[in-house]
C-alpha cells in the first residue's frame, strides 16, 4: 500500500467506527481491533492491547487509541487522520441535532431507545474487555492482577491512575514475570 | 438556555475545554462538569445533564460530543472547533509521547514488564465498566440474553460490528417497546 492508500484506509474504518461507536469508544474497541489487526494486518493483537493501555495512561478522552493505532499504521499523519476520522461523523452528528434534542426531551421513545440500547452496550463493552485481557493475559500473574484490579476499580474508590501506575509499577519490579 | 449567564470567548471556551483535557485522568465527564456547571457556570445542572443525555445517545466519545454541543451552544460551528481543539489538543500530544517513549523504550525488559503490568490493569478498567453497565441487566432477563448474544457474536465469533449493533439494538428497542405496551 501507498502513503495515501494507507491513510485513506485509516480514514475509512475510523469514519466508520465514529457512527457505530453508540455507548461510547469503548465499544468499538473489538471491530477496531479486527479491522488493524485481522483485515488489515498492521500489528498483532497484544501490539493493540499495548497501544490501548498506552491510550489509558494519558488524560483526556478514551477515544485516544485511535490517535495511537494511526501513528504506529502511519506516523504524524497518520495519528491526526485516524483521530479526526473517529471524530468528525459523530461530531457532525451532535453539531446538527443539539438544538432538535431539546425539543424532544419529554418524548417517550428517547427513553424507549436509551432503554433498548443499554443491553447491546453492555454486551459489546464486555466483548472488548475480555478481547483485551486475552491479550494481556501471558501468565497467571497478570490473569491475578487483571482480578484484583477489576475487584479494586468495582469496590474502592481509589483513582484509576494510582492503580495503572501500581500495575506498572508490579511490571517493572519484575513481579509479573 | 438561560439568559443569566454571561456568553463566554471563544478564547474562554478553549481554554475551558483544555482544562478539561489536561486534568481528566480515568473519566473525564467529572471534570466537564465541574468545569462547566461549577466553576465557569455556563449552564445550570439541569442544561447540563439534559446536553449530557443527548451526547451518550449518539455515538461517538461521550466527552467529544459534549464539547461540540457545548461549543455550538455559545459560538456555533467556531464555537465547537475551539472546544474541540482545546479539549484533545494536550491529550493527543501527550499520548504521542508516551508512544514516542514505548517504541523506542519498549524493548527494554524493564520497560516491557512495567508495560505488561499496565495493560493488564487497563483491561481491568474496562472489564469494571463493563460490570457495572451490565449490573442492571439482572433484573432484565430478556436484556440479559441481547447482552450476552451480542458478547458472543463480536467476541467469540468475531463477526463486523456493523450488522451486529443494527440487528441487536433493532431487536433490544423492538422488545422494550413490547415490555412497556
Amino acid at each position: 500500500m501507498t502513503g495515501a492508500a494507507v491513510l485513506g484506509s485509516l480514514a475509512m474504518i475510523f469514519a466508520q467506527l465514529s457512527l457505530l461507536a453508540f455507548g461510547g469508544g469503548n465499544t468499538v474497541l473489538p471491530e477496531m481491533q479486527r479491522q488493524v489487526v485481522q483485515v488489515h494486518p498492521w500489528m498483532t493483537a497484544s501490539e493493540f492491547a499495548s497501544l490501548f493501555a498506552l491510550a489509558q495512561a494519558a488524560p483526556g478522552p478514551n477515544m485516544l487509541v485511535a490517535t495511537l493505532v494511526g501513528w504506529r499504521v502511519a506516523g504524524l499523519g497518520g495519528a491526526l487522520v485516524a483521530t479526526l476520522s473517529l471524530c468528525a461523523p459523530s461530531s457532525l452528528l451532535t453539531f446538527g441535532t443539539a438544538h432538535l434534542w431539546y425539543r424532544f426531551r419529554n418524548a417517550p421513545w428517547r427513553a424507549l431507545v436509551q432503554r433498548g440500547l443499554v443491553p447491546v452496550t453492555a454486551g459489546l463493552i464486555m466483548a472488548s474487555a475480555a478481547l483485551l485481557t486475552e491479550s494481556t493475559t501471558t501468565n497467571w500473574r497478570t490473569a491475578v492482577l487483571t482480578g484484583v484490579a477489576t475487584a479494586v476499580f468495582l469496590f474502592t474508590r481509589m483513582h484509576p491512575l494510582i492503580m495503572l501506575a501500581a500495575g506498572a509499577a508490579l511490571g517493572v519490579l519484575g513481579v509479573l514475570s | 438556555m438561560s439568559e443569566s449567564h454571561p456568553k463566554p470567548s471563544l478564547a474562554a471556551l478553549f481554554m475551558g475545554f483544555f482544562t478539561i483535557g489536561v486534568c481528566g485522568f480515568g473519566g473525564v465527564l467529572p471534570w466537564a462538569r465541574r468545569m462547566v456547571v461549577e466553576q465557569r457556570r455556563w449552564m445550570t445542572a439541569g442544561e447540563f445533564t439534559d446536553l449530557l443525555g443527548l451526547c451518550q445517545f449518539l455515538p461517538g466519545g461521550n466527552i467529544i460530543n459534549l464539547s461540540i454541543a457545548v461549543g455550538a451552544r455559545f459560538g456555533g460551528a467556531a464555537g465547537s472547533v475551539a472546544t474541540f481543539a482545546g479539549l484533545m489538543a494536550a491529550p493527543m500530544a501527550i499520548v504521542l509521547a508516551l508512544g514516542v517513549f514505548y517504541d523506542r523504550y519498549g524493548d527494554l525488559p524493564m520497560v516491557r514488564h512495567g508495560f505488561a503490568g499496565l495493560a493488564a490493569t487497563a483491561s481491568a478498567l474496562v472489564l469494571a465498566t463493563a460490570l457495572k453497565i451490565a449490573a442492571p441487566l439482572r433484573a432484565r432477563p430478556v436484556g440479559m440474553v441481547i447482552a450476552v448474544a451480542t458478547f458472543v457474536a463480536i467476541a467469540l465469533l468475531r463477526w463486523p460490528l456493523a450488522p451486529v449493533l443494527l440487528a441487536a439494538a433493532a431487536l433490544s428497542m423492538a422488545l422494550a417497546w413490547r415490555v412497556r405496551a
